[in-house]
Order: structure tokens, then sequence, then C-alpha cells
């Protein structure tokens, strides 16, 4: 039998069957998706550099025998009393209302463990928070939601969020699902609103008003605590310039794999910078004003191990801040409540619907009973287990780069394997002395 | 009463010594419009400002009372907890911007912004306000003795805004709301609080209609 030959069917590229999905979805309902997390897209990262470790003429150092500091102090610029930790990780900004009591407390037990910071998120400060974070960055934000001046005086520095990488231009958002009793109380809202925080800070609009504002800042705090200022990855060359001449202390530049607990997909996968792209002008704006290594800088932003701590800082960061990386060590997306993503119509690892409240794993949540599967001992467990394994994993890299001080990492350590991570990281080609827009 | 001369002895020796001392009185002498004057104040201290203020005087007050003999910067009595702030001249952009309570009076105008993301304060001003007043106003009263610019209590939640004179525009879900005798009790107090000489029966009440409390495709265009 003669059959007339036919082509296999054949999926676009272009609409591909995720796009095809979310076509169905937004003509169903009128309205763009909102997810939690960062980027999700393939993007230029750390996984494109390597190290090129010692050789003829590198000398490396001994694992396990000689010593190779990770210590870091954050804010000795103007502040009296910086920040002192033990390994350059952060735990950066999340908020209680976005996050379990549970899952706030076991980051600051983590936290504790390991010898850093934790950071609070919109919405203020609570007790438990202050009590189980030996070291605790208050944010300060557009909304000031909950915000008073004695949570200003307990904290040990004080983070200005100007921007985050998920949405660079955006403000916070929290669902009304998750607005409890305590959660609307704390934000002098009405429970149950879908709540929108502002993208702009109240009273002041730009690098000159904010200069008076972290005036007002320090005078309030005695000249104490050290003055964060975040920006989201968008212009890092002059959001950095324009951070140090306000008077800041610490810069924390968070790139667009960063997370954040509510937003549109649209944003998050179309606003902003990847965190590659970020770091090397925000270290020459530091240069340029001869401020590297005085004002210190945070890279966030998708950082998921030790080679991505080793690399940020070889770039010239100081320290990073981890988000979504502490929420998987917490217990996220564990498949061990497989059953449960499956019934939200997601799976274990790709759930990000974190505004609806339902979270199985009881972290982004505010239902009483998910959050109790969250015990705050064990999870703090994880985390400090997992800050460990990250803080040993930069410093084999440094030893094998010879370095006595992960902050003796440098560009010259490190090659790149795309051109584009090449010319984002300014590095040389692997196997080349060429770096893209240099020679 | 002890008298702090700014020009001599720098904002910061004033400010450290408003901020330790508790139950006196204090006169802050030549000002010249410096920013940060008697911010972070708590305690039931008077303190009088002789000359005008810059930005962001008397930020985070906390049972203080603070009298302004002038005009004021951005940002006066930003997020105040408690006590009182009184200007008695006009005072620039986002006055109470963000205030959980206490009461700021201005008895000038007051400019954009007035009242923004307040959470509980009173504001009284006498003379009129600027655009956008009264923007995401959670809770608290914001008394205009005078007209209010365009947009006035754009997208607010649960505070009440008073005006007595003429309003340019409402914004985004802020209607006008009855006057009933609990509101003309609460804003007969509030104007005596602040000795204003208005009568409560002459104004209107404006406050949330609610409708964008929760995101709806068809309200987007509302906002």
């Amino acid at each position: 039998m003669k059959t007339k030959p036919q082509t296999t069917p054949r999926y676009s590229a272009t609409f591909d069957e995720y796009t095809l999905s979310e076509i169905r979805r937004a003509a169903s309902t009128g309205i763009y998706d909102i997810r939690g997390g960062g980027a999700k897209r393939k993007l230029p990262h750390f996984d494109d550099l390597l190290f090129l470790g010692a050789s003829m003429s590198r000398y490396p150092l001994e694992g396990y025998r000689e010593q190779c500091g990770t210590d870091v102090t954050l804010g000795d610029r103007h502040a009296s009393k910086p920040l002192k930790l033990d390994i350059p990780i952060t735990i950066a900004g999340m908020s209680f209302g976005s996050l379990s009591g549970q899952a706030k407390e076991a980051l600051g037990r983590g936290a504790n463990a390991a010898g850093t910071s934790t950071t609070t998120g919109d919405g203020g400060m609570t007790p438990e928070e202050r009590e189980h974070s030996a070291l605790l960055v208050y944010q300060y934000l557009p909304s000031r939601y909950g915000m008073n001046p004695d949570d200003l005086r307990k904290a040990d520095a004080i983070e200005i969020v100007v921007g985050q990488g998920a949405k660079p231009g955006g403000g916070g958002m929290l669902m009304g699902q998750k607005i409890s009793d305590r959660v609307a109380s704390m934000r002098t809202l009405p429970k149950g609103i879908d709540q929108r925080s502002a993208c702009r800070h109240p009273d002041w609009t730009g690098p000159d008003d904010l200069e008076i504002k972290i005036l007002e800042l320090r005078e309030i705090t005695n000249w104490e605590k050290p003055i964060f200022i975040k920006v989201g990855g968008a212009r890092p060359y002059y959001d950095t310039a324009l951070a140090i001449k306000a008077g800041a202390d610490v810069i924390v530049v968070d790139g667009m794999q960063g997370g954040t607990a509510a937003t549109q997909d649209v944003f998050i996968e179309h606003v902003g910078q990847p965190t590659l792209a970020c770091i090397r002008p925000a270290v020459q704006a530091l240069q340029d004003m001869d401020m590297h290594r005085k004002v210190q800088l945070i890279v966030s932003g998708g950082i998921r191990n030790g080679a991505d701590v080793a690399k940020a800082l070889a770039l010239g960061a100081d320290a990073v801040s981890i988000g979504t990386a502490a929420l998987i060590a917490l217990g996220d997306n564990h498949p061990q409540y497989e059953d449960d993503y499956q019934k939200l119509g997601s799976t274990a690892g790709a759930y990000d619907d974190w505004h609806e409240g339902q979270d199985p794993a009881g972290i982004t949540t505010q239902d009483p009973t998910l959050s109790a599967r969250l015990n705050p001992e064990m999870a703090g467990r994880r985390l400090a287990n997992y800050l460990k394994v990250m803080t040993l994993e930069a410093q084999t890299i440094a030893r094998a780069c010879g370095k006595s001080h992960v902050h003796n990492l440098e560009p010259e350590d490190l090659v790149a394997l795309t051109v584009e991570a090449s010319a984002m990281a300014q590095v040389p080609l692997s196997g080349t002395s060429w770096i893209p827009g240099q020679n | 009463m002890t008298t702090l001369d700014l020009q001599t002895i720098g904002l910061r020796e004033v400010n450290t010594t408003l901020q330790s001392a508790e139950l006196n009185r204090y006169t802050i002498t030549n000002p010249m419009g410096g920013h940060a004057i008697a911010c972070g104040l708590q305690g039931n201290l008077d303190v009088t400002i002789e000359g005008h203020a810059g930005f962001y005087c008397a930020g985070m007050n906390k049972d203080a009372t603070v009298t302004v003999q002038g005009h004021v910067g951005v940002g006066v009595a930003e997020n105040m907890m408690s006590g009182t702030v009184r200007v008695t001249g006009n005072a620039s952009q986002s006055a109470g911007a963000t205030a959980h309570g206490g009461l700021l009076i201005i008895e000038g105008d007051a400019s954009s912004r007035c009242g923004i993301s307040m959470k509980g304060v009173d504001i009284v001003v006498g003379g009129s306000v600027g655009h956008m007043s009264g923007f995401m106003a959670q809770a608290g009263n914001l008394v205009i003795c005078g007209d209010a610019g365009e947009a006035l209590g754009d997208s607010i939640y649960e505070a009440n805004i008073y005006v007595r004179g003429s309003v340019e525009s409402l914004g985004a879900d802020c209607e006008e709301k009855t006057m009933d005798a609990e509101h003309l009790d609460a804003l007969s107090k509030l104007l005596k609080s602040a000795n204003m000489d208005a009568d409560a029966g002459s104004f209107k009440r404006y406050g949330s209609a609610r409708t964008l409390y929760n995101f709806h495709p068809d309200n987007a265009g509302d906002y």
C-alpha cells in the first residue's frame, strides 16, 4: 500500500507549550498571572563562569589545614556599630505576612547558627522575629507598614528598599487570602483586602532627598546603625553611584533572578537585568568613587551554592544574600508534599503560587494548619547546614585559587564559557584572552 | 526653659539633648531651615523651634509637643506615633506622611501629598492642601479648612477626610460620605484641639468607596 509521506507535527518555538497555556489562561480569566519567585527563564548566570584554580604561577592553599577567612564587616563607613558577620552570606528581606511566623523563626535560627543576619520585610518587625534573630536588618519600605521608631532602634542595621530584582519599579503585593487578623493589624489595613504596597517612598524623591532621609534615620538611631540601600538590577552603575552619594554604608543589588512574594509574571520575566550583568557595573561605580571595600556591596538573585558565592565575591561583591534558596533549605517545594502540589495544579519544584497562601510546606502561608507543618527548629537546622555547606564550598574554591580569605578572590581567577557571560562579567572567554567590548 | 542654638552647637547635639530629655521645655533658636530637627523624640517634652525648619522636622515623634514658629519643609512629623506637632506657617509636601498617631496642626497651607499613607494620625490644616493629599490614607482624620487640590484621597482606605472649601477632584475610589452625628462630634473635637475657629457643620466628609479593595479586571481602568 502506498501512503503519501508526511512530516511529523511540529510545535512552534515561538508559540511553545507554556506560551499557549498562558494565552488560554489569559483569555479565560482576563487578568495577568501573579506568582512568587524570581525569573524562571534561562539567563546568563554564574554557571557560565569557571575558576582557573592554581597552576605554575599561582600557589594553592592546603585544604583543611591552611586558613581561609570568611568574615565580613558591613557598614563601617558611617555607623558606629557595623554589622560583623562570620560568613559572607546573609538572609534577604522576607516579610511576616508573605511568610508564616514559623518560617521567619526558622530563618532566624538558621542565620544565628551560621553567624549571619536575617532581614525583615514589608509589614514591620515582629517580636518573635527580633527574639530569634541575633542580627536583624530592618527594612524601610515605601509602604512603611508597621514602621515605628522603637523597632528602628532595636534593629542592627536599616535597609532602605528602593527596589528589588524581581520587580524594579514595582511595589509589594499581598493578596487577601494572606491578610489574616494579625497581618491586617500590623499593616493598619482591613482584613482580606488585596494589599498593594506603594512603589515610591512617600516622603522623598531622588538621591538628594534620600541623603536627607538618611540623615534623619541616623539622627533617630544615634548614628549607630549601618544604612543599606537596596536596588533592583536596573541601572547598577548609576544606582550604585547615587546610593554612595546619598550616604549609604552598604548597597544591595538584586538581580532579576531574585524572588518576590507576589507580583505579575510579566514583571518578573521582562523587567530588570540578570544578576551576573549587575555586579561589574556596580563595582565599577564603587571603584570610580574610591569606595570599593569602603562601602560594601551585597549581591543577590539566584545564589544557590558556594561556587555562586565565590564567583560573586571574585567579581567584587563583599557578600551575597539568599532568599529563594533559603526557603528551599527550609523545605519549600519539597517532594514529600507532591500530592498536595498536584492538587493545587502544580508539582514539587515548580510551585510558585505563594500569594495564594496554600503552601503545602507551610512556609508562604498564614494558614495555621499549614504553618504548623514547619518545625522552626528543624527547618532552622537545615538552613544552618546549607549555609555551612555554601561557606565550605566557597572556601574550597578560594584555597584552590591560593586565597587566604574569600574576599581575596578576584576577576583574574575567572573565565567565561559564553560570549554573553564574558561580556557581562568582564572576564576572558575560556581559552582566549578576549573580553568582548574591551579588546 | 533651655535654649539650644542650632548654629552654635549643631544638629547632633540638639537632637541628642532632646532625645535623652524628659519633662522639660526647650527652645531651638537659629534653625535656619535645617533638616531633621527634633526628630526621634520620645517623652513628654515641649519643644519650640523659633524659625523655619527643613525636611523631616519632628519626624517619628513620640509623645513630645513640638511647635515650629515658621514654615517647614518636606515630611514634617512623618511617621509620628503620638504627641503634637504644630506649624504656624506653611508645610511642604508629604506632611504627616505614614504617621500612626498624634496630632499634626498646620496653621497655613500644606503642599501636595499631605497625609500620604497616613496610618492613624489626625491632621488639621488651617489653609488648603495640594494635589494627591490623602493618597493611600489608611486610617486617621485629615481635616482641611480651606480647599483641596486634584485627586484628593486617591486609593484611600479607611481614613476620613473633611474639607470645608472646594475639592478640585477626587482620586480613584474616593467618594463623598454622609456626615453623621458621630463624625460631626469627632470633627468638632479635632477642630477644638487644633484651636481652629471653624464650624464642623460646614465641612463635607470623604472616604473610600471600597470598590478597589480586591482586584477585579473590570476595574482595571480605575487604577
